[in-house]
């Protein structure tokens, strides 16, 4: 199978980074551990994914309906964890008919499974201040192994925001309505921000 | 190139009558049935055969045109009387040029759709769309403009293909006969002197 991710071309610098950062003494604090604790997903996140099609182009949409938390450990990074519920009733699309077609049995399917969830089994530091979440994916009822990678943007006193990207196939959750048309792959664009609890 | 005999229609001309009739009858029976399913799903997959073989009706009416010009026609049949000669020609000749116009308005139509949707012809030929603005009003028009022109050709359709069987089931001339050569030309041909018997 092929990687369900791609990996930035910034992304494949980190290790260069972290393997260097490992001959330095520890450093007293690093931004990740500084980070360590609780927090909640909150409503300034963006959350948008594209699907690419053929002949350029594609279709642009978002979720306005989310909540979530995610957990930072600061001992032992790969202990921390993250959930997070969409609602794809709140999808955002260019129009309205492309909005219902999401929602319908079609996508989404928002009448008899109004929630997707992501909940992480993994967590891998890949660098100074990214890391790669392994987790599962549950949409229309069905649970997948998927991958998103993170990268810090911002840390100041309460609040943390994380950029994650990350894609997706479709057809395993029965979503697979217009290939090859469109892609099998979305491709997820988000900004997690989190305020501590 | 292999030309039409003249007193009838040859095998190509007759090939591409049927096969374009057919296929014309089908396809409109799918546009009226496919936005009407209940399944998105469905409905999005039957849209896009629509657009499939709407590009194979336009690829063969246009190859249609193409024999026509260059094969010419038969005589008319010396069954009909000078004013259903002339009907028959005007009839045809604006059933040949529907058969063009109608997927041409809906090639227009899913060119200027705000959704955009690409045509991928039988999931495996990328069709550009026509370089026309999309817009809603644009969509609108052209959905209307599809719909008029398809349901303009099946009333069309029925009276030319009424009027050709009135011929062989009343009149019993050989006007059927010279578009659908496996009724019995000899039988004809026996009662009327005007078709040769033979296997165009
Ligand atoms: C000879 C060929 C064709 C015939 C006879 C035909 C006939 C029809 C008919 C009867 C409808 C329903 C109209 C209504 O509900 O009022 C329809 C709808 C439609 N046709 Fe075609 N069509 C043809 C070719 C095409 C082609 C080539 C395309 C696009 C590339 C196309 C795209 C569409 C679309 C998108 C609709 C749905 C309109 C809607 O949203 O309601 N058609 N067609
Ligand atoms: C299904 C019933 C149909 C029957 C019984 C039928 C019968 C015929 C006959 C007998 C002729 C030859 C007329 C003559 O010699 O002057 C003819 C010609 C023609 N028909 Fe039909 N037809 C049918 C459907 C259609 C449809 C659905 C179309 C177009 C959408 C069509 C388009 C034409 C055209 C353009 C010609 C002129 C000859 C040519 O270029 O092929 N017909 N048809």
């Amino acid at each position: 199978m092929r990687d369900l991710f791609r990996v930035r071309p910034a992304a494949a610098i980190w290790p260069v980074l972290a393997s260097l950062a490992a001959w330095a003494p520890p450093a007293s604090a690093d931004a990740l551990s500084e980070a360590a604790g609780r927090y909640r997903i909150d409503k300034t996140s963006s959350i948008r994914f594209s699907v690419d099609q053929a002949g350029g182009g594609g279709i642009r949409g978002s979720f306005g309906a989310y909540s979530g938390a995610f957990r930072i450990d600061g001992q032992d990074i790969a202990k921390s964890s993250v959930t997070i519920t969409l609602y794809p009733k709140s999808v955002h699309a260019n129009e309205a008919r492309m909005e219902n077609f999401l929602r319908s049995d079609a996508v989404f399917d928002v009448a008899n499974h109004p929630e997707i969830t992501f909940r992480s089994t993994a967590v891998k530091r890949i660098g100074e201040d990214a890391a790669r979440i392994d987790g599962v994916l549950t949409a229309r009822g069905k649970a997948r192994k998927a991958q998103f990678d993170a990268t810090l943007r911002r840390l100041s006193g309460g609040s943390i925001s994380f950029h994650v990207t990350g894609s997706i196939y479709r057809s395993p959750y029965g979503m697979d309505v217009g290939t090859p048309i469109y892609s099998n792959v979305v491709q997820f664009d988000m900004v997690l921000n989190g305020t501590r609890r | 190139m292999r030309h039409d005999r003249k007193e009838t229609f040859g095998t190509i001309a007759v090939l591409l009558h049927w096969t374009i009739a057919l296929l014309f009858l089908g396809q409109f029976a799918l546009g009226l049935s496919m936005t009407k399913v209940k399944g998105m799903a469905l409905q999005f997959e039957l849209i896009q055969w629509h657009k499939s073989f709407g590009f194979l009706i336009l690829g063969l009416a246009v190859l249609r045109l193409g024999w026509h010009l260059g094969a010419g026609r038969p005589r008319p049949s010396p069954a009909l009387s000078p004013v259903e000669r002339a009907s028959a020609a005007i009839v045809q000749a604006l059933l040949l040029a529907a058969t063009v116009a109608v997927p041409l308005a809906g090639w227009a139509l899913a060119s200027t759709s705000t959704l955009g949707i690409p045509t991928l012809a039988f999931k495996l030929v990328l069709i550009p769309h026509l370089p026309l603005v999309p817009s809603e009003q644009a969509e609108a028009f052209w959905r209307q403009m599809h719909g008029f022109l398809a349901w303009a050709t099946i009333l069309l359709a029925a009276a030319h293909a009424g009027a050709a069987l009135r011929h062989h089931l009343l009149l019993r001339d050989d006007v059927l006969a010279r578009m659908l050569p496996i009724l019995s030309p000899r039988r004809l041909a026996g009662r009327q002197t005007t078709t040769e018997s033979d296997d165009a």
